[in-house]
C-alpha cells in the first residue's frame, strides 16, 4: 500500500498526488513513468513522472480525469492509500547540453514536461516553455515553469489566457522572430505533437516527443505499447517513453490509442459509473 | 496389495467440451479418493524407478504412490513436499509424458501410471484437509535475494528458508506467481490454487515484495551492497516475439502475453465486472503451436469467438504443446491450420480483416531437429479474422542484463550458467529457469531454483 502524502485539484479534469513510493524516489529520472493501481482488481494506469522527492520518498503525478479508473483515483484523498505503485519505468529522457530548448505542453503534458525541462536548467540550458490548453483554466504549472524558464508563453482555444489559438502559432511566431532554438520538447495530444513536429522538422529542429500509449505491466511484457519509430517497432514502455518525433508514426499511434473505445463507454456503463 | 494390471488410467472426470469451452472453471475435475487408490495400486514399485529419473526435482514417485495405495495421503504429501513445494500446480502443467510418466515401465504396454494425476489429488486433498501450521524455522542471519516471483524463484526462495536463510523475493507485477498468475489460464490452473502454494512458501519465512523493478527499482549491485550475500535470478522470459510481418501493428493484433496477461492478471473475463478490457472478435487466428498458443486459442473460445484457428507452419508431429493441450483444444473446438505460415495481416481503417499465409510442405530436418516448412508456392490464401495472436515465443528481458555489469549473457539474451550450480559469471548471482533456458516448462524453471538453491547453501556455508 502506497500513501497519498498530498492532492490538490489544480482544475475541473486535473488533479495532483504526491505519493510516497520510496523505491521510485530514490531512483526516478525526468523522463520516466509509474504504473498506479487504485485499488484489487483495478487497472493499471501509466503516468509519466511530474516530479520527486529523494529525501521525502515521494513522487508526484499528475493526471486527467478521463475515465473510469482515473475517476476511482480521483475519490482518494491525502491520507488515503492506493494498493500499487511500481517504477521506476522507461528510459530517462535524452537530454543534452545545448544552447537554448523550448519546450511545449499541450494540457497535463505539462507535468512531464516540468522535470525534463528544470534538469535542462539545471545542466545550464537556457529553456522557454509554451503551455497550451483549451482555456485558462487548463494552463497548468505555469508559476512552476517561471522559476526556471526564461519565458513562459501561453496559448489557449478560446484566447482567455496568452494567445488565442494553437501552440504550434506561438512556436511558429518565435522561429519566425529569429529566435535560435536548438532542441525542442513536446509533450501533450499525439495531434499536437504531429503538429508541432510539422513545423521543427522543416527547419531541422531535433524534437523530441513523449508518447503514452495503452499498455498493461510498462516493463516490456505485453507489447501492447509498440509503436513504429523510423519503420521499427519499437516498446514505448522499455525503449520510451521519448522519442524523436521525426521518426514517430503518429497516425498509427492515434489509431492504437483507441483499441478499447468501445469497451471504455461499456465499462462505464457496466459499472454505472 | 494386489496390483491393478489395467492397460489405461482410472479415467479422470472432466467437464464436457462443449460446455467447458463456454466457461473459465478448471477443465480437469480430479479424482476422487476412491480413483486416486484405484491408479496407485498400478504402480508396480519396480526397484529401478525410471520415473524419478524423469523427474527435474526428484519426486519420489514410488514412494507417494504407495502411501496414496495405502489411502495415507497425508504421509503422500508429506514425501512429495519434501522435494516439491508446489505439487498442485506441477501435478496439473507438468509435461508428464516427457518426464516421469514417459519413463514408466507400465507405458511399455498401455499407459503409464497417471503420476501427474495422482500427484495432484494428493495437493488437493491436503489443501482441503490439512491446517496449515506455522513451520519453525531457526534463522541462520544470512540474507539471500530472489529476483522474480515465478516458478524457478518461488522453490529457489522456499528451499533456502527451509535451511534457515531469510530469503526475500522481489516481484515486478503487482501479484506473485509469474507466469502462474500471468500467463497460464484458470481454466487449466486455478488462481486460488496458486494462491495458496504461494503462501505455503511465505510459511516457510519467505518474504514477497511486489512492484519492486529489479533493474529499474534497484539494481543487482545494489542488493549486494544491501547485505544480501547471493542474488537469484529468476525473471523469466517475458518478452514477447513478433513475426516482424506487415499488418502487425494494426488494432486486433496482440503478442500472447498480452491478451494473456489481459485475461488471467487483469481478470478481463469479467469485464465491465473488472475494469481491463480484452476484445475477441467472432474469428481469431493464433500463431504458434506450442502450450502458450493453445491457452491462447482455448481462452479465445471462451470469450465468444466463434471460429478460433491454430495456424502453424510446421505439421502435427512438430506441434511442441503438451499432447494433452492439443487433445483439449480441437476437442473445444480449435481449428489446426497447420503446414501454413503467415506472411501478411490484412487490415481496413486500422482494424485486422484477415490473415495471409503461405501453404509449406515439410523438408529436411532443420537445426532443432525437426522437420522444416518449405513454402508452397502461389498457395496463399487469406483467413479471414478480426482478432490475429502471436504466440510464437519469449525472450528473456533485457533489463537485468543492460544494469548488472560482470553479468554474461547469451546473443539471444539469456544468462550463461554453470548448469551444475547454476552460477553465473557474477560472484555471488545465480540464475534459472526461462531467462536462462528461454521459455521453458514449469517444471525445469523449478529444478533450476532448486539447483542454485543448493549451491547458494554450500557457498554460504562455506563463509562465516
Amino acid at each position: 500500500m502506497y500513501k497519498i502524502v498530498k492532492k490538490e485539484v489544480l482544475n475541473q479534469a486535473v488533479e495532483l498526488m504526491e505519493i510516497h513510493a520510496p523505491y521510485v524516489a530514490r531512483k526516478c529520472e525526468a523522463g520516466q513513468f509509474i504504473i498506479v493501481r487504485v485499488d484489487e482488481d483495478g487497472e493499471r494506469i501509466p503516468l509519466t513522472i511530474a516530479d520527486y522527492d529523494r529525501e521525502a520518498e515521494t513522487v508526484t503525478i499528475i493526471y486527467q480525469v478521463v475515465g473510469y479508473s482515473t475517476e476511482l483515483l480521483s475519490k482518494k484523498n491525502a491520507g488515503d492509500y492506493v494498493v500499487d505503485f511500481v517504477g521506476p519505468l522507461g528510459q530517462p529522457a535524452p537530454l543534452h547540453k545545448v544552447g537554448h530548448v523550448v519546450g511545449v505542453a499541450g494540457g497535463v503534458g505539462s507535468a512531464p514536461l516540468y522535470p525534463q525541462l528544470r534538469k535542462l536548467h539545471e545542466m545550464g540550458v537556457k529553456v522557454d516553455v509554451i503551455i497550451g490548453g483549451r482555456s485558462a483554466e487548463f494552463v497548468i504549472l505555469k508559476e512552476k515553469f517561471a522559476e526556471f524558464c526564461d519565458n513562459v508563453y501561453i496559448a489557449t482555444d478560446d484566447g482567455s489566457l496568452g494567445t488565442k489559438g494553437f501552440v504550434t502559432n506561438v512556436l511558429t511566431d518565435l522561429i519566425e522572430k529569429g529566435e535560435a532554438i536548438d532542441e525542442v520538447i513536446a509533450i501533450g495530444p499525439l495531434i499536437m505533437m504531429k503538429n508541432v513536429v510539422k513545423v521543427t522538422q522543416p527547419l531541422n529542429i531535433p524534437t523530441s516527443v513523449s508518447l503514452n500509449p495503452i499498455m498493461i505491466d510498462g516493463t516490456g511484457m505485453c507489447g501492447g505499447c509498440r509503436v513504429s519509430v523510423g519503420g521499427k517497432t519499437k516498446f514505448a514502455c522499455v525503449d520510451g517513453p521519448d522519442f524523436d518525433g521525426f521518426e514517430v508514426d503518429f497516425d498509427e499511434c492515434m489509431k492504437r490509442q483507441g483499441m478499447f473505445k468501445e469497451e471504455e463507454h461499456n465499462c462505464k456503463i457496466g459499472r454505472g459509473v | 496389495m494386489g496390483k491393478n494390471m489395467s492397460l489405461t488410467k482410472v479415467v479422470m472426470p472432466e467437464q464436457a467440451a462443449d460446455v467447458r469451452n463456454k466457461n473459465f472453471q478448471e477443465v480437469a475435475l480430479g479424482y476422487t479418493k476412491e480413483m486416486a487408490m484405484e491408479e496407485a495400486t498400478r504402480c508396480l514399485n519396480c526397484p529401478k524407478k525410471p520415473c524419478m529419473d524423469g523427474c527435474p526435482v526428484n519426486v519420489p514417485i514410488p514412494g507417494f504412490i504407495e502411501k496414496v495405495a495405502e489411502g495415507d495421503f497425508e504421509a503422500a504429501y508429506e514425501i512429495i513436499t519434501s522435494e516439491n513445494a508446489l505439487p498442485a500446480i506441477c501435478g496439473r502443467v507438468c509435461p508428464q509424458e516427457n518426464q516421469c510418466e514417459g519413463k514408466c515401465v507400465r507405458g511399455i504396454k498401455g499407459e503409464p501410471v497417471g503420476i501427474g494425476r495422482l500427484e495432484r489429488f494428493v495437493a488437493d486433498y491436503h489443501m482441503e484437509n490439512a491446517v496449515q501450521e506455522p513451520v519453525e524455522i531457526e534463522k541462520n542471519g544470512k540474507k539471500v535475494a530472489v529476483v522474480g516471483c515465478g516458478p524457478s524463484g518461488l522453490t529457489c526462495a522456499g528451499e533456502l528458508a527451509k535451511k534457515g536463510y531469510e530469503v526475500t523475493i522481489f516481484e515486478a507485477l503487482h501479484k506473485a506467481g509469474g507466469v502462474l498468475s500471468y500467463g497460464i489460464p484458470e481454466f487449466r490452473l486455478p488462481k486460488d490454487l496458486v494462491a495458496k502454494e504461494i503462501e505455503n512458501v511465505k510459511n516457510l519465512g519467505v518474504d514477497i515484495e511486489t512492484n519492486v523493478i529489479v533493474g529499474r527499482s534497484l539494481t543487482i549491485d545494489d542488493l549486494m551492497g544491501d547485505g544480501y550475500q547471493a542474488v537469484f535470478v529468476g525473471s523469466g522470459a517475458g518478452l514477447p516475439r513478433f513475426l516482424n510481418i506487415p499488418g502487425e501493428n494494426l488494432l486486433g493484433v496482440y503478442s500472447a502475453n498480452e491478451f494473456l496477461t489481459r485475461v488471467n492478471l487483469m481478470k478481463a473475463y469479467k469485464f465491465p465486472e473488472t475494469p481491463t478490457p480484452v476484445k475477441v472478435g467472432k474469428n481469431v487466428a493464433v500463431v504458434g503451436a506450442g502450450n502458450v498458443a493453445m491457452d491462447a486459442a482455448r481462452t479465445a473460445k471462451r470469450l465468444g469467438a466463434e471460429n478460433v484457428y491454430i495456424v502453424y507452419r510446421r505439421g502435427e508431429d512438430e506441434v511442441p504443446a503438451r499432447k494433452e493441450e492439443v487433445h483439449h483444444a480441437k476437442e473445444e473446438g480449435i481449428i489446426f491450420k497447420l503446414l501454413n505460415n503467415p506472411c501478411e495481416i490484412h487490415g481496413e481503417d486500422g482494424w485486422v480483416t484477415g490473415i495471409e499465409v503461405v501453404k509449406q510442405e515439410l523438408g529436411e530436418p532443420d537445426a532443432s531437429g525437426r522437420r522444416s516448412p518449405v513454402p508452397v508456392e502461389g498457395s496463399n490464401y487469406v483467413i479471414p479474422v478480426e482478432t490475429v495472436i502471436i504466440a510464437i515465443g519469449q525472450s528473456p528481458n533485457p533489463l537485468i542484463r543492460q544494469t548488472t555489469p560482470g553479468l554474461e549473457t547469451q546473443k539471444w539474451g539469456g544468462i550463461i550458467v554453470d548448469e551444475e550450480t547454476m552460477k553465473t559469471s557474477k560472484d555471488g548471482v545465480y540464475a534459472g529457469g526461462d531467462t536462462v533456458t528461454g521459455a521453458a516448462t514449469v517444471i525445469l524453471a523449478m529444478g533450476a531454483g532448486k539447483k542454485a538453491a543448493k549451491a547458494i547453501d554450500e557457498a554460504l556455508s562455506s563463509q562465516k
